[in-house]
């Protein structure tokens, strides 16, 4: 066993480990720790698999995203820190039987096919071919993934801006309470005080 | 390191991520575990490339479109979660019976 299995195999199990972390621990914040844990792993094998521009990017665009990450859950959900024993799931029993159906199905297709040896060449220079390959040959291909982003961009801020082009993104919507019969939750409806206030000044 | 051993560590990744998906109510969770199924689509990708296949260019083009995947999926579902918290002081998936408003 060479150092490098032996590396494998050690961040195999954290990766795997981690991953598991994320939906057992009671902090969100630190599940998603977990989470970018398991993708620094994933990226140390992609280093031993001499992939080291994809292993480094994976692991600089993972610190960003997971820190992303904590600040929404601090954000928008219960318990952030941990400080009660939580556990929010639903379909347990047949998450639980999807998630082993698929392991099991995967694995017995990796054991049981024939799968292809030829292993990258010890001195290939892959960064230098991922280059010319990304702005020669696949560059269209590049250039799409360019303009997806820019698509989301714009539905991202879409989507999260309070108001529309024409007025207040969520007018003439009141949700229902938090409670059954409780109050409305949402904005209060600032038009109708503000409506009586001006018909005030003008009466 | 074989290619095998590659596959099952990314089957276990791919799994927990579908039982996180599936079984999590609140919806960043469930968006971790999209996230981990990403995780193990890209270590199958890379896997393939550097093990199985002799590191052709564009195996390599395919692990950056998985990357772009997951920072899209990341985006769009945090817009998502602003945009429902805002409408309906939703944080859960139990908290959305209807698409309508």
């Amino acid at each position: 066993m060479t150092l490098s299995d032996i590396a494998f195999w050690l961040f195999s199990a954290g990766a795997v480990w981690t991953a598991w972390r994320v939906f057992r621990t009671d902090s969100m914040v630190r599940a998603s720790f977990a989470l970018m844990l398991s993708f620094f792993c994933v990226a140390a094998i992609l280093l031993l698999l001499s992939a080291p521009y994809l292993g480094i990017a994976t692991i600089f665009m993972m610190a960003v995203e997971m820190m992303v990450m904590a600040l929404f859950m601090v954000m928008f959900m219960m318990n952030p820190a941990g400080l009660n024993p939580m556990m929010m799931v639903h379909q347990h029993k047949v998450s639980i039987g999807a998630g082993v159906a698929a392991f099991a199905g995967l694995g017995a297709a990796a054991l049981l096919t024939d799968l292809p040896h030829h292993a990258v060449a010890a001195g290939k220079p892959v960064i230098r071919d991922l280059g010319t390959e990304l702005l020669g040959g696949s560059m269209l291909i590049f250039e799409t993934a360019g303009i997806t982003l820019l698509a989301t961009m714009v539905a991202t801020v879409v989507l999260s801006s309070r108001s529309g082009r024409f007025g207040a993104a969520d007018e003439g919507s009141r949700p229902p309470g938090l409670e059954p019969g409780g109050k409305p939750a949402g904005r209060a409806p600032e038009r109708d005080s503000d409506h009586s206030h001006h018909a005030e000044h003008g009466g | 390191m074989t290619l095998t051993a590659i596959l099952l560590v990314a089957a276990a990744l791919i799994g927990i991520g579908l039982y996180g998906a599936l079984s999590q109510q609140s919806f960043v969770m469930l968006m971790m575990g999209l996230e981990l199924i990403l995780n193990g689509v890209l270590l199958i990708a890379v896997g393939f490339w550097s093990l199985g296949l002799g590191g052709p260019p564009r195996g390599q083009l395919l692990a950056i479109v998985v990357m772009a995947v997951m920072a899209i999926e990341m985006a769009v579902g945090f817009a998502l979660v602003t945009a429902v918290y805002r409408k309906r002081q939703a944080d859960t998936t139990e908290g959305l019976e209807t698409m309508k408003h």
